[in-house]
């Protein structure tokens, strides 16, 4: 296993450990890092928790590819060596550590939550929902975070002021969200150059996401739904009809 | 102890590796994605070519014989034919794009991206036949 290696106060460039690990075939590159640090090298620097793929903290560069840790085989890439690096697109902290600030700032600023115009007291009872309309939103509420998307997103890379992948999804996941009124408020936000007009649709997003929430996807249907809100301010007259068109876009 | 001791922030460097310039050769996806964009440059030479061809039309016979004399050099049937390869590269890319932007319902059921995507392909036959017919049927 070849680890990168980027200790800030010995040197300025990333340089490369070769470890020996086992691989039995239940292993995955986190049981290798972890035995790495557990065995033969204390120093090394890595984020993890649930080791289950849902926390999203263990993404890293394997082999080139954005990868979950916890779900990639070092049997896979027998007899290796297998390179592990960063997540591509962050500035390395130390190691395999990333700053994920960046990302951070970028998720509140879409306002992934349920926004009501009024909420209804807690004795109202709560907002339902029907199977239906769970569905809508469904697949983009299975983000994790993980980030994957913005290191295989060359735009992100470039411009490192486009919104990104996952927080556009997030976005999306409340725009279809039958108990959400913020679509509008997140309109002005996301229809931005930075937002998803900054997308060329690479795609590659889509692909190495280990969640199947299709970022991609979610970034060409927003396209389609602002243009509409667009055209439609045009045709209709100013401020009327404005709530109903950005809901409306989306179905 | 004497003295003060001072405290400041410690601000790791971080390390901000810069993305080379042939950033796209190192993963075939990301060719795929440079090809279909440097598709749009023989797009916009085919819609100049179907200009001219209209110039010349207009202009006469005379004209229209030029242009085709023209067309028909090595050079320029080279270029349109890498440019045909573009287009149809460019078609296809953004068809199969169409269900990723397009969602629809249909009875509250999500009707099936490879229909979407399938119906597209379908308009394209009918459209091109169409113009197929239009141009040698008529004669």
């Amino acid at each position: 296993m070849d680890v990168a290696r980027y200790r800030p106060e010995e040197s300025e460039d990333v340089t490369f450990d070769r470890f020996e690990v086992p691989y039995p075939k239940e292993w995955v590159v986190l049981d290798g890092l972890n035995y790495v640090k557990d065995q033969l090298d204390g120093t090394v620097s890595y984020r993890w928790s649930c080791r289950m793929g849902v926390c999203g903290s263990c993404g890293m560069t394997v082999n080139g590819e954005p990868k979950l840790t916890c779900a990639t085989f070092l049997a896979d890439y027998a007899p290796g060596p297998v390179r592990v690096e960063p997540l591509r697109n962050f500035p390395v902290i130390r190691d395999l550590v990333v700053e994920i600030g960046d990302f951070m700032r970028k998720l509140a600023s879409v306002k992934p939550w349920i926004i009501r115009g009024e909420e209804k007291p807690v004795s109202a009872g709560e907002y339902l929902q029907t199977p239906d309309e769970l569905d809508a939103y469904k697949q983009y509420s299975m983000c994790i975070n993980c980030m994957l998307c913005y290191s295989a997103c060359p735009i992100y890379g470039l411009e490192p002021t486009f919104i990104g992948p996952a927080a556009i999804a997030l976005a999306q996941r409340y725009n279809l969200d039958s108990r959400d009124e913020g679509t509008e408020e997140r309109l002005d936000i996301l229809s931005q150059h930075e937002g998803i007009w900054g997308c060329t649709f690479v795609g590659e997003c889509t692909e190495v996401c280990p969640k199947h929430v299709d970022p991609a996807g979610a970034i060409q249907r927003y396209k389609l739904t602002a243009s509409m809100a667009w055209l439609k301010s045009f045709v209709v007259p100013r401020g009327a009809g404005r709530k109903e068109e950005a809901a409306g876009a989306e179905q | 102890m004497t003295g003060r001791s001072t405290y400041h922030d410690y601000h790791p460097r971080w390390l901000r590796p810069r993305m080379s310039t042939y950033w796209w050769l190192g993963r075939r996806p990301y060719v795929v994605f440079i090809l279909r964009e440097i598709s749009s440059v023989f797009v916009a030479w085919f819609v100049l070519y179907l200009l001219m061809l209209v110039r010349a039309v207009s202009r006469g016979a005379g004209a229209y014989g030029d242009f085709l004399d023209w067309s028909a050099r090595p050079a320029v049937l080279l270029l349109n034919l890498v440019s045909a390869f573009f287009i149809v590269f460019h078609g296809i890319t953004w068809l199969s794009l169409a269900p990723k932007a397009m969602v629809v319902q249909l009875r509250g059921k999500r009707v099936p991206p490879a229909l979407i995507a399938g119906a597209n392909y379908a308009a394209l036959v009918v459209a091109s036949v169409l113009v197929a017919w239009l141009l040698l049927g008529g004669r």
